[in-house]
């Protein structure tokens, strides 16, 4: 039982929440709620939305073009005719399935290369360094363009659009992984431990899962969350020049903020606001928790607990990073 | 020879290999889809038509031969003729460039005269209300797509104040005489500058307000976020507790004994950031019709004309790898401790 608690204690974000005080802790708890809330929209579209993403009319008729917020349509409808509110809401499926695809796409093949061209070396490691290095000058927009033009040659479906926006926003994000699994690979493979477990035989393969990938993975939860949330900002910024997913597919942001440009110089405002908002507390949800767990684990960073907070605890809550030396925390700057 | 020379030398050769994967990248990405004239065109001509225009731009050949004839065009600074207006590319990229420059360098102004003097603000009030306001304001700016600051901003100065321009560069009037000007520089400042009506001088300006504000504000939320980490490290040193048991001011403590130390490392993630700043350029211009790069690919995307499309960002990419060294170069010119 006391086990138990203890490996709940060290998860992410418990972990964090526990260590965390005053407005960091404020600021950890707001990034999840907005974020929460995006993945119960998320998970629930269907049955919140008054209307689907590409509904043009119901019973009464067609809903009509640019039509303030009222009783009916509670922000609105667009140029097109589409409901705002039921698109907003219907954008965090697509926001979040794009987050899936491509987060999740770049952590395997990202670490996979890191471990591999980390623990081997060699000429393949220098190639990969220097490839990786090259992309990541690369602007990323301007890769995500390239990579969405090759994929889909432009606008499609739902599922070919999701691919094609994960996919290109994975060529962007494969070269962070990489780097940082190789340098903590490079660093670790040098370790005692590592060299003991060569000693005894474990096979190349079982050394790298077992002994260095799972000491090399501290950092990833922080880029994870900061990833999610560009992955949202690229998605929108390709729909936004017109490289997104069509309408009828999916709600996806922000086409719907490239159809609202004509409206706002009319002074037609709930077209372009919500699906903006919606794009904002999506990303800041995810940035504050990835802010939050990278402040946590750099004791210069933390926050401080007052000089009458025991002593006990924060020599605890210190565990995160221990080889930074504890000189600026042992400073008194909080006041 | 000596060491920073030799440093700036190796510096430079590395950028060859970056430029060259960053060229065959965009080579390969853009012809991943076959050709485009196909991609263009597709629609207007009949196959036959289409076929021969395909062989005679030479697409139907092995493309091991098409990408070292392209190697050999971008390093004679050849991008080829758009497909749609047949124009060079690299004319596009010279008419087109200077006013994403002047966007871009305007936004820089902005980001540092908000972005640095806040930071430095933050880290001295930290964990305190104002520090959390001043984060919570950065976060904010990284949060919100610079197209739909864009849009806001639009909406509320120009269509509820109605005090600034919603888009474009100038006014169609002052577009027409500044474009005539002899020795012209594209950079629209400038060139009212030297033609001293104030009229012009105050429409260029009143034009780059807004747009300039979204991209600066986006980029000076990262800045404030940069200096304030850094200069919680260096406020906290040894030599700035020296400094200050010594008398120094707290003023020139934070300016000059804090604040130099941390330029470092900012200076060093500006220059990554050149190729957020180049993206975000992009998303402004296509949100205020600013006629700069950035609108130009913008419509080219729209048309399908892939080899334009190739061209612009082929060559943001250079200059991305070229700004990535200059700014290392600053760095090591700051930094004593960056020598090879």
């Amino acid at each position: 039982m006391r086990g138990f608690l203890g490996l709940l204690r060290r998860l992410p974000i418990i972990r964090e929440l526990r260590q965390a005080i005053g407005w960091q802790r404020g600021m950890l708890i707001a990034g999840l709620a907005m974020t929460g809330i995006v993945v119960v929209v998320a998970l629930f579209a269907p049955l919140i939305a008054p209307y689907g993403f590409a509904q043009l009319s119901d019973a009464d008729g067609n809903f009509g073009s640019q039509v303030p917020p009222n009783s009916k349509h509670l922000l609105g409808t667009t140029v097109g005719g589409f409901d705002v509110l039921s698109r907003v809401l219907w954008g965090a499926q697509t926001a979040i399935l794009v987050i899936i695809v491509a987060v999740l796409l770049s952590i395997i093949l990202g670490v996979l290369l890191g471990l591999v061209s980390g623990y081997v070396g060699g000429w393949m490691d220098r190639i990969l360094v220097v490839i990786a290095d090259a992309i990541f000058a690369f602007p990323t927009l301007l890769l995500a363009i390239v990579a969405a033009i090759m994929i889909s040659g432009g606008q499609s479906g739902l599922w070919s659009g999701l691919m094609a926006a994960g996919i290109s926003i994975t060529v962007i994000f494969i070269p962070q992984y990489f780097r940082v699994i190789r340098a903590e690979v490079v660093r670790i493979k040098g370790e005692p431990f590592v060299e003991s477990a060569r000693v005894i035989g474990a096979s190349p393969i079982r050394v790298m899962a077992v002994h260095v990938l799972r000491n090399s993975t501290r950092t990833l939860p922080v880029i994870f969350t900061l990833n999610a949330a560009e992955a949202v900002l690229t998605l929108a910024a390709l729909g936004f020049l017109g490289f997104g997913i069509e309408p009828t597919a999916a709600a996806e942001w922000g086409y719907d903020l490239n159809r609202s440009r004509a409206d706002v110089t009319t002074g037609i405002w709930w077209t372009s606001v919500f699906p903006g908002l919606a794009i904002v507390i999506t990303v800041l949800g995810l940035t504050l928790i990835g802010e939050s767990i990278n402040d946590l684990a750099d004791p210069r960073l933390r926050a401080r607990r007052r000089a009458r907070a025991t002593t006990s605890s924060a020599a605890a809550a210190d565990g995160a990073a221990p080889e930074v030396p504890p000189a600026s925390a042992t400073k008194t700057g909080v006041t | 020879m000596s060491g920073l020379w030799r440093y700036v030398l190796v510096r430079f050769l590395l950028i060859i290999p970056t430029v060259f994967i960053l060229v065959t990248m965009v080579f390969i990405f853009m012809r991943g889809i076959g050709d485009p004239i196909t991609a263009a065109l597709g629609g207007q001509l009949t196959p036959a038509q289409l076929a021969e225009r395909v062989h005679s731009a030479g697409y139907d050949r092995p493309v091991l031969e098409q990408y070292i004839e392209y190697l050999g065009q971008v390093l004679r600074g050849d991008f080829g003729r758009t497909l749609t207006d047949n124009r060079p590319v690299t004319e596009v990229l010279l008419h087109y460039g200077t006013a994403t420059l002047e966007l871009v360098c305007y936004s820089l102004i902005v980001a540092f005269l908000v972005g640095i003097p806040l930071g430095i603000l933050a880290a001295k009030v930290r964990d305190r209300w104002g520090d959390a306001t001043l984060r919570i304001f950065a976060v904010l700016m990284y949060a919100t797509p610079v197209f739909f600051l864009g849009l806001v901003l639009k909406l509320i100065f120009t269509v509820w104040l109605g005090v600034l321009p919603a888009s474009g560069r100038a006014n169609p009037r002052t577009v027409i005489a500044l474009d005539r000007l002899d020795g012209s520089s594209g950079i629209y400042l400038i060139d009212a500058l030297r033609v001293g009506n104030p009229a012009y001088l105050q429409d260029v300006l009143s034009h780059a307000i807004l747009p300039a504000a979204a991209l600066g504000l986006l980029t000076a939320g990262i800045f404030l976020r940069l200096v304030r980490t850094n200069m919680i490290s260096t406020l906290s040193t040894d030599y700035v507790d020296a400094a200050r048991s010594r008398g120094v001011g707290e003023y020139r403590l934070t300016t000059v004994h804090a604040f130099r130390p941390a330029l470092v490392p900012i200076i060093t993630v500006i220059g990554l950031q050149v190729a957020l700043l180049l993206g975000g350029a992009i998303l402004t211009e296509t949100t205020f019709e600013w006629n700069g790069l950035g609108s130009q690919l913008t419509l080219y995307l729209a048309k399908r004309d892939f080899v334009a499309v190739q061209g612009i960002v082929a060559l943001l990419a250079v200059i991305v790898a070229v700004t990535n060294f200059i700014v290392d170069l600053v760095a090591a010119a700051i930094d004593p401790r960056v020598r090879y």
